[in-house]
C-alpha cells in the first residue's frame, strides 16, 4: 500500500524534471531504490501505470536500479551486499560483529525524453537507430522481481 | 531520446514539509517524539503509562495516527491530554502534511512536548519524516526477538528503542541479546530500554533518557536528519 503514495511522489519528481528539460513526452524513468526500503517494484509498476495516465510520463519504462544495504564485519573484515533478513553472525567467521550501512536510497536518477529538438532532428538526420538501440536497452535493465 | 539527469529524493515534497514542520515546532519550544511500533506492540498503554510519570508542570499533547477509529485519542483524551486524531483512511503511515494540518487543531504552544503515535507498521512510517526531533520505535516481546533482522529499516531510523511486554520474557523465551545484535547492526548506539507498561518495570530508564531530552534547548538539536 505505501508505494502509492511513493509512486506518486516519484512521478511528480519526473514530470517537474521533464518539463524543466522542455521535453515531449518521458520513454523512461531510472529509479535508485535501495534493498531496505521495502519498495516493492512490481507494486510500484502497477501504481505508476495507474497514476501516469494522461501526463508526458504515460507508456514510459520503468528502470530499477536496486542499492543493496552493505554488510561489514569488524572481526574478520569481510563485506559483502545484504538483504533483509540481516545474517544472525558473520557468514564467513560466525562474528556477531557486524554492521550494516546504506540501502536506504530512493530517488529518481534520470530519465530519457523526447523532445522537439531531438525528435526533429533525429528524423532529418538519421538517427532513428541511435533511438533504437536505447529503445532495447530497458528490457536488459530492469530487473523483473 | 535526451538523457535528463535528476537525482532528486523522491520523498522530498514530505522532507521540505517535515522541515517546516520542525521549524515550527522549535520556534514554539516543543519537542516532538514519532512513536512507531507494529499493531499491538503496545504504543498507547506506553504512551499512558509515560504521561502518568511526566515531571509535574510539563504540558504534553498528543496526535494519534489510525488507519480509523478514534479508540486510541478517547483513551488518551480520558486522560486529560489535549489529543487529536488523524484517520489515514487506509494510508500505512502519518505523512508530514499530515502532520501539519493537524498542528491547526492543537493548541502547540502551550504544550512543551508533542508525542506522535503513528499507524502501526514497521515499514512505511521509517520512510516519512515528520518533522520530530526523535523517533522512537516500540518492539514488544510478544512480537519475537527477529524485528531488528526482519525490518532494519525502522530500528535504523530510532533514537530510542523499547522493549514492551517486558514482564512475559521469561514466558515467550525472549533472546534480548539476539534482538540487541540485529539492532546494533543498522544502529550501533542507540539505547534499548526493555520495560512493561503494565507492570512499570524498567520505566525509570526511559522517562531519565525522555525528561533529558526535554531539557535540552529545542533549537541546540541538530537538523531534520535520517
Amino acid at each position: 500500500m505505501h508505494e502509492l503514495p511513493a509512486t506518486q511522489g516519484m512521478l511528480d519528481v519526473a514530470l517537474e524534471a521533464a518539463e524543466a528539460a522542455g521535453a515531449t513526452s518521458i520513454q523512461e524513468i531510472h529509479l535508485v531504490i535501495g534493498s531496505l526500503t521495502s519498495i516493492v517494484d512490481d507494486s510500484v509498476q502497477f501504481y505508476f501505470d495507474l497514476l501516469a495516465r494522461g501526463t508526458l510520463a504515460e507508456g514510459a519504462i520503468l528502470v530499477f536500479h536496486r542499492e543493496a544495504a552493505r554488510l561489514d564485519c569488524g572481526s574478520c573484515g569481510q563485506t559483502g551486499e545484504v538483504v533483509p533478513p540481516l545474517p544472525r553472525s558473520c557468514p564467513t567467521c560466525e562474528s556477531l560483529q557486524l554492521r550494516v550501512t546504506g540501502g536506504d536510497a530512493f530517488r529518481v536518477e534520470s530519465l530519457e525524453v523526447d523532445d522537439p529538438d531531438t525528435v526533429a532532428s533525429g528524423v532529418e538526420t538519421g538517427h532513428l537507430d541511435t533511438r533504437g538501440e536505447h529503445a532495447v536497452q530497458p528490457s536488459l535493465q530492469t530487473e523483473p522481481s | 531520446m535526451t538523457s535528463v539527469p535528476v537525482v532528486k529524493e523522491i520523498l522530498k515534497a514530505n522532507d521540505s514539509v517535515a522541515v517546516e514542520n520542525r521549524q515550527y515546532f522549535d520556534r514554539l519550544g516543543v519537542h516532538v517524539f514519532d512513536v512507531m511500533a507494529s499493531p499491538g506492540a503496545g504504543k498507547t498503554t506506553v504512551l499512558l503509562e509515560t504521561l502518568h510519570r511526566l515531571e509535574a508542570g510539563l504540558r504534553p499533547g498528543v496526535i494519534e495516527g489510525d488507519l480509523a477509529s478514534s479508540i486510541d485519542a478517547d483513551t488518551i483524551a480520558a486522560q486529560g491530554v489535549p489529543v487529536v486524531q488523524i484517520n489515514t483512511g487506509g494510508n500505512c503511515h502519518l505523512d508530514a502534511p499530515m502532520i501539519r494540518s493537524a498542528l491547526d487543531h492543537l493548541d502547540v504552544e502551550s504544550m512543551d512536548l508533542l508525542f506522535i503515535e503513528n499507524v502501526g507498521n514497521l515499514i512505511c512510517p521509517s520512510n516519512y519524516k515528520l518533522g520530530h526531533h526523535e523517533a522512537v520505535v516500540v518492539s514488544s516481546v510478544s512480537e519475537g526477538h527477529d524485528k531488528a533482522h526482519k525490518y532494519p529499516g525502522i530500528f535504523a531510523k530510532s533514537d530510542v528503542i523499547l522493549v514492551n511486554k517486558w514482564d512475559l520474557a521469561e514466558v515467550f523465551e525472549y533472546d534480548l541479546d539476539f534482538f540487541v545484535q540485529g539492532v546494533r547492526m543498522v544502529n550501533p548506539d542507540v539505547p534499548i530500554l526493555p520495560l512493561s507498561a503494565k507492570t512499570g518495570e524498567g520505566f525509570a530508564p526511559w522517562m531519565e533518557w525522555l525528561h533529558a531530552r526535554i531539557s535540552k534547548p529545542v533549537d541546540a538539536q541538530p537538523a531534520l536528519s535520517g
